[in-house]
């Protein structure tokens, strides 16, 4: 329980952020960014973090969430009831078709055909030129909650999108928690001995895989709603490699460092853009190597890093 | 299809192959002999063709250019490992991805700012310009051809170095079992060092033969890095004979599967939904093809490591 403090504090920071001098449009629309963010780090630090899992196509999963809302958009289908459920299982389902495959792997190797299958959904969303191809897709408004235009006001979007991010935390926290977490934490460790238990680690790593895709899928649909407009870029491998980068900025000690890495990556990419210009890549990339070589516990780490410094 | 665009398209595919191999060779040998994934390999290739470009323009011929290029891309390597990769032999592989993908983020934008977002163009060396007839009413241009020539006969001299020869010998070893090279009292960081250097000049010297041919532009290296790191899983990591094979299989794979597969979907279905259809299926053809051979052979075609 004591480790859950951190997150239930962030998680009441962003609650209190729109009443404390946030609340301006702008600065809402940033906030509700860094939680989908936070969402889409969360389940990717569920399988990195807690089944030794690196997929380096996790944005895929966004994608088809996204995508889901876009295609329904088109048919004339709006409602968040049926929407979020497809979307969500859209996003699931690619995990599972793709995780048969992928967990059979390991390693290198499973970095690689993750990668392989986010470029094949990435070159499905350029061709679909129905939905925009290349160009991508305009929606003309928010998916609606049982008729209601509730999604269009900001302030609304935000608590959804804090909701929807404490559900996920607290999903993928009581996963690991429960036994079968333990399974796929022990199966990280060392896979032969927990063979030799008697546990399938195949199984318990799909299982958690798919897991992460809905999630995934639930990020997608918010971030869909968030910018109104959906393109493959959405879906690129160097989504997914920023997807990576805000859990290990985080820090893959808990879950909550995800939500922080999410957080610090948006607000430093806004940062940058305003402070440097069109060429903040040149200052963002030197500052993405040095915090791999020095930030080691990531930012939730950072504590307990400086502790140890004052204590020598 | 006649037969003379299928055998256009082969050649080209070839030509893509023996591109892919340059890039996957330094590829593989890096991952196979240091354990290290670097993502940033593919800006080598890109710095390549840049320095070619700003060579070119500064001496006025293509062979001069060559020529400093080589050694620049080489020394530029060298700097890398030196500032960068070096740190991260140690760390896992999660980390090697990030602080890479840094990299590549870093020197994407830092040709933008010294070259401008447009493509820039090199010019044909004089000798090799022109087209040569290859069948009845089939001409096709020497450069490509020269491509293809010079690209064999590096893959022929790298084979000869790394089965031949003492130092070859020594990055086998160290591909199948660094620790106990470096136990054995060889100075496996200097052995890396060579390695890494070589590897980032051969894909340097990919960039430089693609610059006539191909616009040169930020952000070039990427698509093709991708596509080397399917032909080194494919081919089996650390593999030279793997990378080779796999890459030739990926570039003809990719050019002929362009060019077929909106003709053959136009079998199934009416002539738009077939271009659709055949271009996303085309792009995913290798992705596909790697999916398979990695769900039958989860190491590889040739797996160094036993």
């Amino acid at each position: 329980m004591r480790a859950d403090w951190p997150a239930i504090g962030i998680l009441a920071v962003l609650a209190a952020a729109p009443f404390v001098g946030f609340g301006e449009g702008h600065m809402l629309t940033l906030l509700s960014r860094g939680m989908i963010f936070g969402i889409a780090a969360v389940s990717l630090a569920l399988i990195v973090g807690g089944a030794g899992l690196v997929s380096l196509g996790h944005a895929a999963m966004l994608g088809f969430g996204a995508y889901a809302v876009v295609i329904l958009d088109k048919a004339g289908v709006t409602q968040a009831h049926v929407v979020l459920p497809v979307a969500i299982a859209a996003g699931a389902g690619f995990a599972l078709l793709t995780g048969v495959i992928a967990i059979r792997t390991a390693g290198v190797h499973f970095i690689m055909i993750t990668l392989a299958f986010g470029q094949m959904a990435f070159f499905t969303a350029a061709s679909l030129s129905a939905y925009g191809g290349d160009d991508g897709y305009t929606l003309y408004g928010r998916t609606e909650v049982f008729g209601t235009r509730f999604l269009e006001n900001r302030l609304n979007f935000h608590f959804i999108c804090l909701g929807a991010l404490a559900l996920t935390w607290l999903v993928c926290r009581l996963v690991l928690a429960s036994r079968f977490g333990r399974v796929l934490r022990a199966a990280r460790e060392n896979d032969l001995r927990v063979q030799a238990v008697g546990f399938a680690p195949y199984g318990y790593r799909l299982a958690g895989y798919v897991i992460a895709g809905g999630l995934g899928g639930l990020a997608g649909f918010l971030l869909a709603n968030s910018a109104e407009f959906v393109a493959p870029a959405y879906v690129s491998w160097q989504r997914s490699g920023e997807l990576l980068f805000m859990v290990i900025l985080g820090g893959l000690g808990g879950l909550h460092g995800a939500i922080l890495g999410a957080l610090a990556f948006i607000f430093l990419e806004e940062y940058l853009a305003h402070a440097v210009g069109e060429h903040w890549r040149m200052v963002f990339g030197p500052l993405l190597i040095l915090s791999v070589l020095f930030l080691r516990g990531g930012l939730a780490g950072l504590p307990m890093s400086l502790r140890g410094l004052r204590r020598g | 299809m006649s037969i003379t665009l299928l055998l256009v398209q082969g050649l080209n595919g070839l030509q893509l192959g023996i591109l892919l191999f340059l890039i996957a060779a330094g590829l593989t040998l890096v991952f196979g002999v240091m354990d290290f994934i670097n993502l940033a390999h593919g800006v080598q290739y890109m710095l390549g063709a840049y320095l070619a470009a700003a060579f070119a323009a500064w001496t006025g011929s293509f062979w001069l250019a060559l020529l400093c290029a080589l050694p620049a891309a080489l020394a530029f390597g060298l700097l890398l490992e030196w500032l960068v990769f070096r740190h991260l032999y140690d760390r896992d592989h999660l980390s090697q991805v990030l602080a890479t993908f840094g990299v590549i983020l870093f020197l994407n934008q830092g040709v933008k700012l010294l070259w401008g977002a447009a493509p820039l163009q090199v010019p044909m060396p004089q000798l090799l310009s022109g087209g040569v007839e290859i069948m009845s009413g089939l001409r096709y241009p020497v450069y490509r051809l020269a491509i293809l020539g010079t690209g064999l006969a590096t893959a022929a001299l790298l084979w000869l170095v790394v089965e031949r020869t003492r130092l070859g010998m020594l990055v086998r070893a160290g591909a199948t079992n660094a620790p106990m090279v470096a136990a054995l009292g060889v100075d496996i960081r200097r052995l890396f060092m060579a390695v890494f250097g070589f590897g980032a000049m051969l894909a340097g010297f990919a960039g430089v033969m693609a610059a006539p041919i191909l616009s040169v532009e930020p952000g070039m290296g990427d698509n093709l890095l991708i596509l080397a790191f399917v032909v080194i899983v494919i081919g089996g990591i650390g593999s030279i004979r793997g990378a080779f094979i796999a890459a030739i299989m990926v570039g003809l794979i990719e050019t002929l599967g362009k060019s077929l597969m909106p003709d053959l979907m136009r079998l199934f279905m009416d002539a738009s939904a077939a271009r659709q259809t055949g271009a996303a299926l085309a792009s995913m053809l290798i992705y596909i093809a790697m999916a398979a051979i990695l769900a039958v052979r989860p190491a590889g075609l040739f797996p160094v490591r036993g």
